[in-house]
């Protein structure tokens, strides 16, 4: 549904708003006859619905269209930055969701006291911060002051998977930072709960040491709302993406659409939208599947 | 928006003032609040008589100064045509000062006017809204406003319809919760006894009993909105220059960051943090002193 809709959205923010094509990529002075030609040959000429059926049918088949701006094929382009954006992406992910978790785990353990203060006021305020913003101080403080990172995440040809995790750590941190504040709030929140339940009391009263009460009991039940917020963050994660791909100057799915909003580069534009939703699609769809798998209360296809 | 109506009968005379009071009493206790207040209301401040305090023109040009570091006449120095960085701080205020509230206020009128008419008559209108609404949710907001942006055209009532009506799901989803409680109170049957009609029902009766909610989402929702001002003036997509805007000056200076320029990003990011920070602690307030 919600890919249904984004394509509809995409296809007429894309193709229908910015009038005629033909004319926008030939400039006012081209002539008509020259417009009217290539409006024929991209197909803008014909009845919408047929357009958007033979855009949805070939973005199925793999074949997203030709970018106005390099008169080549889109889909490279989209694969390429897709790889680049999921490595940052994946860089960020494996350092917030333990990180976090651990934080809000931590925070809830010290309940009220001075350390579950500092983990939840200081995750509160960096979460609510632009990316662009923590980007920039922490540009400024690592990269331009201490000098110990790049402040640009083009590494050089054929880096190695360390010189490229390397470039990637500064990149990365804004969008942990956003995230961890989530993150750390739910785990916190989930951990707060559990502690003060039954099934918590009865497992101390019954004489459990501590340690298999939190890691058997509390942290099974804690963690779960965690989850669902992981996978809500992932459509947050992407719009973070545009952002940070800018500000880093890295060749991601994120500043392709940037880029190509910019040059009103459609066939790239909605490509790289597209894509989007159907990764945001398929993270949302993996994490049901996991929170079934970790709550045995809940299973795909069973009538309550 | 600064007043809360009060929500009791006014025949009532024991507890006519009491909520709004208390309300306000727990509001003025509570310290993260007024640190909040006063930092917005500094830069309301700002953005209201910016230039009568600001040392210089933050627009005019002054190339044989160009880049100067933070000195005496310069606070926070000057850009790369030689403006001064510290009355464009200032100045800056007032843009995402005028839009993004007023991108907060449509999403609060449009998600209020959707959640009462989803809550109140759910069925079909209810299911359908809904099911639109969290389509609608789960597409993230820059791409809604890169998309609308390219398509209509860069302007400040661009970014204020789009920042509005992605942010307005949102709070109808809220303001929905809260009157599928509220319908099944007594005073509801009555007004319906009544044949009071739908419209008058929703307004009338319903709205002033849910305003608590709506209060703190919209507060929580001005954080997010001056976040996406801030972004998408970054990008090139939101105010646009002249502006002395902060997230505009960051995008056309960051790029000399790498020379060690780092007072032409460096204080725009820190006005842009503590307006952030400042909404948030504002909205925390309200939403502690409402739910106590």
């Amino acid at each position: 549904m919600t890919l249904f809709l984004l394509s509809i959205m995409v296809f007429l923010g894309g193709q229908v708003l910015p009038g005629n094509v033909g004319r926008a990529i030939l400039g006012p002075f081209a002539d008509q006859r020259a417009v009217d030609a290539l409006n024929h040959t991209l197909g803008v000429d014909r009845p919408l619905l047929t357009q958007y059926a033979t855009w949805i049918w070939n973005f199925i088949r793999g074949d997203m269209g030709t970018s106005y701006i390099f008169r080549s094929p889109v889909a490279p382009f989209v694969i390429d930055a897709l790889g680049n954006s999921m490595k940052l992406a994946a860089v960020a992910f494996v350092l917030v969701v333990p990180i976090g978790i651990l934080g809000g785990v931590i925070a809830a353990l010290n309940l009220n006291r001075p350390l579950d203060r500092i983990i939840s006021l200081g995750g509160l305020s960096v979460t609510v911060l632009p990316e662009f913003v923590t980007g920039i101080i922490l540009i400024l403080i690592f990269g331009v002051w201490l000098r110990w990172l790049p402040i640009s995440a083009a590494w050089p040809k054929d880096a190695g998977f360390f010189t490229q995790l390397y470039y990637l750590i500064l990149p990365s941190l804004p969008l942990f930072l956003v995230l961890f504040g989530y993150i750390a709030r739910m785990a916190r929140s989930g951990m707060v709960e559990a502690l003060d339940s039954d099934y918590t009391r009865t497992a101390v009263l019954k004489g459990l040491p501590w340690r298999t009460v939190i890691w058997r009991h509390v942290l099974r039940n804690a963690l779960l709302p965690t989850i669902t917020v992981i996978a809500t963050q992932t459509g947050y994660l992407i719009g973070g993406l545009v952002v940070i791909e800018t500000l880093f100057r890295y060749q991601g799915i994120g500043s392709l659409i940037f880029t190509a909003a910019r040059g009103k580069d459609f066939p790239m534009l909605e490509s790289g939208i597209l894509t989007i939703g159907i990764v945001y699609a398929v993270a949302t769809l993996i994490a049901d599947f996991l929170y079934s798998v970790l709550n045995p209360r809940i299973r795909l296809g069973s009538d309550q | 928006m600064s007043a809360v109506p009060t929500t009791s009968p006014p025949q009532d005379d024991t507890r006519r003032r009491s909520p709004l009071a208390e309300v306000l009493f727990s509001l003025l206790r509570s310290r993260t609040f007024l640190v909040g207040l006063f930092i917005v209301l500094f830069w309301v401040a700002c953005a209201l008589f910016g230039e009568h305090f600001a040392p210089y023109d933050p627009l005019a040009d002054d190339i044989i100064n160009a880049l100067a570091p933070p000195s005496a006449e310069h606070w926070f120095g000057t850009d790369q045509i030689g403006r001064d960085v510290f009355s464009r701080v200032i100045v800056g205020s007032r843009d995402i000062l005028t839009v993004a509230p007023l991108a907060t206020l449509l999403a609060t009128v449009a998600g209020t006017a959707l959640g009462l008419l989803t809550g109140y008559f759910r069925g079909i209108v209810d299911d359908v809204v809904s099911r639109i609404l969290e389509a609608f949710m789960a597409i993230p907001v820059v791409i809604v406003a890169l998309l609308a942006i390219v398509a209509l055209g860069t302007s400040k009532a661009t970014v204020i319809v789009v920042i509005g009506l992605s942010f307005a799901p949102i709070i109808a989803r809220t303001v929905r919760s809260a009157v599928l409680a509220e319908r099944e109170l007594d005073y509801v049957a009555a007004a319906q006894l009544r044949h009071e009609s739908a419209l008058h029902t929703m307004f009338v009766e319903i709205l002033p009993n849910v305003i608590p909610p709506i209060l703190v989402e919209t507060t929580v929702r001005l954080g997010y909105a001056i976040f996406a001002v801030a972004t998408l003036s970054f990008m090139g997509f939101g105010i646009q220059p002249p502006s002395p805007d902060w997230g505009l000056s960051i995008s056309s200076n960051y790029g000399m960051i790498g020379g060690g320029f780092w007072w032409t990003v460096l204080f725009d990011a820190l006005a842009i943090a503590s307006l952030v920070i400042g909404v948030n602690l504002v909205a925390d307030g309200v939403h502690g002193a409402l739910n106590d």
